[in-house]
This record gives C-alpha cells, structure tokens and sequence, in this order.
C-alpha cells in the first residue's frame, strides 16, 4: 500500500449495488413493487382461486381434482343457472335503464335553481349512504306478505284492495318488487355524477342556444346529451357492474326465491358454493359472469365513449 | 292420537327403566337419573388452553349459560376457554374453513352433517360417548346416527342438543274449528286447516328459501307419506307414488294457508304467530318462549299448545332435529382438555341448567335427561322432550354426507312442493326435476 498518495476530491466510485439502484427501470419496478404486491395478493390471487376451482370438483371439507370443462357442462345443462342467466340480464337491463332515466331526470331538476338547493342534494344522497343490506332489510319489510306497509295503507286505510300484495311470493312480482328496490338505491349514484356533468357545461351554450331560438327539447337535445355522455358512458359501465354482480339486495329480500326466480348469478354461485358445499360448481357460475362483464364494459365503454357519437356525426 | 300416545309412553316408560337402573348408584337429590360410572381418564394437557365456536343462540340463556358453564370449568380446572358465537348461517363456512386450514378453534359445536364431511380430521369421541351414554341412560335415535361415522361404531362427534320444530297451534282457535288435538290423520288435519282458513285463523307453512323451516315442512310431508328422497344406498328414489301423493296434497292444503308462504323465510311464521295472524305453525320452542315471557304476550302464549307433526302414513313423527354436534378438531393441541371440557358440559350440574335455562330449545341427547325438570315445569314443553328420538334425517333413507346437506341448502324439495302448490308445475313435472337436482349432488 502507497500511504503517499495524495489525495485528489473526487466523487467515490459507485457501488454495483448503487448503480443497480440507480437505473430507472428498477427504481420504477422497486416503487411499483408495494402496489402491485397488494394487487397481485388481494386481486388476482382470490380471482385466480376462483378461476381454479372452476374447473375442479371441490366441495367444502375436500379438495378437488381438475375436471376441465365438466362444471361448466353441467351448469348449462341446468334450467336453474340459465334461467338465472336470463334474469341477470334482464335485471340489469331494466333496472339500469330505471336509475338512468330517474337519475337523469333528478339531474336535470337538480341544476334548476331550487330553494334548499344543497339540502336537497344532500337528501338525495341518502339511499346510497345507508349500507344495503340495511335498505334491504327496510324493502323485506315494506314487501312483507304480512305487515307490509304498503298493504296496509291500500287495504286497511284506503280501502282500495281486499287481500295484502304478495309481493315476493310469486315470480313476477318478486322481480319487479326487486327492481324497483334496485333502482331506488342506484338512483343517488347516477343523480350525483350526472349532476357534477351538468354543471361542467358552460351556460353560455344555452344562451346562445336561446338567442338563436332553441327550444327547450332542442337544447336538451343538442347540447346537453353530447356533452353529458363521455360522463353518462363511465357511469353507465360502473352502474351496470354494480347491478349485474348485485347480491345483497336479493338476498336480503328474497334469497333467490320464489323457487330460484330470483337468483342472480352471483347469489346463486353463493348458494351453490357456501351453504350447498359444491365450490367447483359455485365458481363456475361465479366465472361464467365473466364474459358478461367483460361485454358490457366493453359496450359501454367503447360504443357510448366514441366522439361521432358523442357529436352526432354519422359513420365513415 | 293413539299412536301418539304410544310411541310417547313407550318412550317415558324406557326412561323409567333407565332410571330404575340408574338410581342405584346415585344419591335421591339428583333428578337426573345416573349409573356410576367412572368418567374416561383425559388428563388435561399442562397450560391447555382452549378455544370453542358455536352458534348464536336463539333465546338468550342460551349464551349466558353456556358461558357461565363454561367459566365454571375454568374455575374448576384452570383452563382458560374462549367461545365464539356466530352467525348460523356462517357456521358451515367457518367450521370449513377450521377443517381445511388445519388451525383456529379447537372445538367446533357444528351443524349435525358436518363431522361426516370432515371424519378423518376430527379426534374419536368413542370413550367420552360410550361413557356419556352409559352413565346417562343411552342416546336417542338422532345423535347416534349423527354422532357415529356412517355404519360403524366409531363416535366422531359428540352430540350436545336437538331441536324439533313441532306443530304450534292456538288451543281456543283449534278448538273453535272443531278439533281437541292436532289430528295425526292427514286428511283430518286437511280439514282442520281448511276450517282455521275458514275462521280467519289459517295455518301457515313457510315454501320459500327459509332453511330450517321450509325443509322442516317439506321433509314432512314427504315422510308423512312414507316417501323419500335417497334409498339405503344412497340413489335418488323420490321419483315414486307416494312423492307424487304428498305433492297432490300440498296442493289441496296450499290454499288453505295464509296467502304469501312462498316468500316466507325463517322468521315469518314466528312473526305471524306472535302476531296472531296465523293459528297453527311447525317451529321450535323459541315461539312460545318469546310470547310466554313477554307480559303483552302471556296471553297468546296461555291459549298456545304444541303437538307433533301429524304421522300420517309414517305412524311416528315424520321429522328430524337439528342436531348441534361437538366435533374436537385433530389440529388441537390439547385433545385432552378439549373432551375434558365436553365432558364437563354434558354432566348434569352443567347440562341440566342449560337444557332448563333454554326451556328446551337444545333437547337433550341423552335420555335421562328427560327427567329433568324442565319438562314437567311446563307441561307444554313436553314435546320437545324427545325430539332427538326422531327417526328420520337429512337425506332419509341415505347416508349422511354432503350430498344430503346440498339438497337442503338449494331447496330442492322445497322447490318441488312450492312449485306444485302454486300451480306453476304438475306433480310428475315436479318431481322429475326434483329428481334431476338432487342427482346432480348425488352423482359422486
């Protein structure tokens, strides 16, 4: 060793360990690492579990063995799961087109000048505050075939009927009993987001509009519907996810009864994994949702975000 | 009525007997008659500690005695017992989870098929059973079928309750409509229900998804006429005449009960009792518990009786119990301290409080228990007494296993009577895809 040497400022040499550190691409897969980590372990893992065991025979208190395709063969061979299938989609359908078309016109009542104007938008807000199964436990009582409330106003009060609505005891009016639930509790989501989009819209396009003579349903028409629907397209896709993978309200109310009509595909996945025991065939119609989500949000998404659409003009 | 009467006094008179036997080897005080037996040696493990899940109770003694029994045996014995009560529908899960991650409680009080689901996890109650059983005057039907594996004579349970859910009816209204007693005959029992229907009292049934009392009523009225869902074997046979029998008289009685069954769950009939909305139902004592011990109620409670299922054709009562059923996981560290604490649990200083606190609601699996004084206390409870002496079960004729237990929880045969009753499937029709379901569980 030269102990003479003298000694010269100079920065000291990097470490491998340092440069390593030092390169972007690791800095950025170090950074992401705790986020994806949290994904990786509560996202994909449940969600890959599921996937898995779709396609074994696991039943509660043994482990299954890989059957392939045979769980989602036997479900398309049972009336219960395509039946529910169809009601899923209906559900969907018909409640989201309700939460559209109430939350809408709420909206557009909203952005009036009203009196109490911020209390009643908080009031609004009220069904969805309320956790659902609360609200749910509220409509089970409001259907009651014996102390429903609202029998008792039409029968004992106004004497309008003679016999108590059965609401849940029949299938058709079980459905519409939970779709007016479902519609009830989705109306604040879609009543807010599109009013935070109303208010986004300049008021001098409608004061322009006026002085060029528009009528009300025009300006409505023109201006408010396109500028409204990269806004009306997000919560459509979220609105129609929430209610296709519905599951408390309908368990609440009616668990699936009268005689499976009101199953949705994910009470039924339930019913058939958890207290049925059967988790091969409770994931498969758990994974069976799939598809359909990926379609809607595909739809929604794409079809309702496109700028032609949103500014009226026609295909090319 | 006759057949009643005997089967009940053949029932009281075999507890006398046993009694007789027992009385010898213990004192008079005790009302519970015993054998002197030596309890089974299990020395509890040093520093044991214990850990118990059950069900939440339905009536309140339920919990408070149980808990009090329990800190009893930690004063007794030093070892620390933590019990966890959840919700009945979340038991089956948990209890599944237990099983198969091989840690968490170390004794599980289950639902009654569970041990059969999980056997080769579980440590055999063989010597605290064979104990339990000779010191208490045998077991009833119910928990030697659940307690024991499936055609051996191997405990692996140890059942600690039953509860029934026999018919509850209004005695002045029963009575009003022409009837002493709840006929045992069908077609009798049809027009005693047609008649409540006509007072305005109409009987009520639950058919929608109500797990315990929609499968209650189903299961009787396809045992009352002799018919079932599984041969001996285990092969779906409820493709037969006298399913399509007792579906032909769901049919006739359907209109004669309170409109809305179809949706009802498992509170409804006890909510339309209490609020006279309906004369007669099938459920456990928690009804007349809650009415006879609220002072608004006392009165409904004063004109309620209980009476079994009418037999039918079956000549006994053409139902089960749900059987509550200890299971001492093999993952536990202190086997020892966990039987001894069961043990401790099933001895009549504990045992009779809880059963007498309860009025009944766990029914005693061990027959001397019926001498307990709670069955005399009130003579409306005696019903109960001897619930767990059934002889039937989920999934009758068969085995008890999963299958048994899915066919349950997706309502097969609730769904086939409900969808005849209403009208919307003919019986053959029903009975096909009752049929169809219940091979899907059964196939393996």
């Amino acid at each position: 060793m030269d102990a003479t040497a003298s000694w010269t400022y100079q920065r000291p040499t990097q470490t491998a360990l340092g440069r390593f550190f030092d390169n972007r691409a690791v800095l950025v897969f170090f950074c992401m690492l705790p986020a994806a980590g949290l994904l990786l372990i509560f996202l994909t893992y449940p969600l890959g579990l599921g996937f898995w065991l779709a396609f074994t025979d696991t039943q509660i208190g043994r482990s299954g063995e890989w059957v392939g395709l045979e769980n989602f063969q036997s479900i398309l061979h049972d009336r219960v799961f395509l039946n529910t299938v169809w009601w899923t989609t209906f559900y969907t359908v018909v409640a989201t087109v309700g939460k559209f078309a109430l939350g809408l016109w709420l909206a557009l009542l909203l952005n009036e000048n009203l009196p109490f104007k911020s209390l009643l938008r908080a009031i609004i807000l009220l069904p969805f505050i309320v956790p659902t199964v609360l609200s749910a436990i509220a409509f089970w009582f409001l259907y009651d075939p014996q102390f429903s409330i609202i029998s008792y106003l039409l029968v004992d009060v106004l004497h309008w009927r003679d016999t108590y609505i059965d609401f849940l005891g029949n299938p058709w009016s079980a459905r519409w009993s939970l779709i007016a639930a479902n519609i009830w509790r989705g109306i604040p989501f879609v009543a807010i987001t599109l009013l935070a989009g109303l208010q986004t819209i300049s008021p001098s396009l409608y004061e322009a509009a006026l002085l060029d003579g528009a009528s009300s349903w025009q300006r409505f028409r023109r201006i408010t519907v396109p500028l409204l629907m990269p806004i009306l397209a997000v919560v459509l896709t979220f609105s129609v996810l929430f209610t296709f993978t519905d599951f408390q309200l309908v368990y609440a109310i009616t668990r699936g009864g009268p005689i499976d009509s009101t199953h949705l595909m994910a009470t039924l996945a339930f019913q058939r994994a958890i207290p049925g025991g059967q988790i091969g065939e409770g994931s498969a119609i758990a994974v069976a949702m799939i598809p359909f989500l990926i379609f809607a949000t595909l739809f929604s998404y794409f079809a309702l975000a496109r700028r032609k659409w949103q500014q009226g003009e026609g295909n090319d | 009525m006759i057949d009643r009467l005997t089967l009940r006094d053949t029932l009281i008179l075999g507890a006398g007997a046993l009694a007789a036997t027992g009385l010898a080897g213990k004192a008079a005080r005790a009302a519970i008659p015993t054998a002197d037996v030596p309890p089974p040696k299990q020395e509890p493990e040093k520093g044991a500690t214990l850990r118990v899940l059950r069900p939440s109770k339905f009536v309140d003694p339920d919990e408070t005695i149980f808990r009090a029994n329990t800190k009893a045996f930690t004063e007794a014995t030093g070892i620390p017992v933590r019990v966890d009560f959840v919700g009945w529908e979340d038991l089956r899960p948990q209890t599944a989870v237990t099983a198969n991650t091989g840690a968490g409680p170390d004794i599980v009080l289950g639902w009654p098929n569970d041990p059969h689901l999980y056997s080769d996890k579980l440590v055999s109650m063989t010597e605290l059973a064979e104990y339990l059983g000779k010191k208490y005057g045998g077991w009833y039907f119910l928990p030697e079928k659940y307690g024991k594996k499936w055609g051996t004579n191997d405990w692996i349970a140890l059942p600690m309750g039953g509860s029934t859910g026999p018919t509850v009816y209004r005695t002045s209204w029963v009575k009003e409509a022409g009837y002493d007693t709840i006929p045992a005959d069908l077609d009798k029992f049809l027009d005693l229900c047609r008649k409540l229907k006509k007072n305005g009292h109409p009987a009520g049934f639950s058919l929608g998804n109500a797990v315990g009392d929609a499968n209650g009523y189903a299961n009787w009225l396809l045992w009352a006429h002799n018919s079932y869902l599984v041969d001996e074997k285990g092969n779906v046979a409820i493709n037969r005449k006298e399913t399509i029998d007792a579906l032909k008289y769901a049919k006739e009685l359907y209109p004669n009960l309170i409109p809305g069954v179809l949706s009802w769950n498992d509170a409804s009939n006890n909510k339309a009792y209490a609020a006279e909305e309906i004369g007669l139902t099938f459920n456990g004592v928690s009804v007349y518990y809650v009415l006879k011990n609220d002072p608004k109620t006392a009165r409904i409670a004063a004109d309620t009786d209980h009476a079994p299922q009418p037999f039918g054709h079956a000549g006994k009562t053409p139902a089960s119990a749900l059987i509550l059923n200890a299971m001492l996981f093999k993952h536990s560290k202190y086997p020892n301290a966990a039987k001894e604490y069961l043990r401790f649990m099933m001895e009549q200083e504990q045992y009779d409080k809880w059963l007498t606190g309860c009025l009944g609601y766990w029914a005693q699996p061990l027959k001397a228990y019926a001498k307990s004084a709670v069955w005399t206390s009130d003579p409306k409870l005696a019903i109960y007494r001897d619930g767990c002496g059934n002889e039937f079960w989920e999934g009758y004729k068969g085995p008890i296993n999963a299958a048994a237990g899915s066919v349950t929880a997706n309502y097969v045969l609730v769904h086939m009577f409900a969808a005849v009753s209403s009208g919307q499937a003919e019986p053959e029709d029903a009975v096909r895809e009752a049929e169809r379901l219940a091979k899907r569980y059964y196939k393996s």
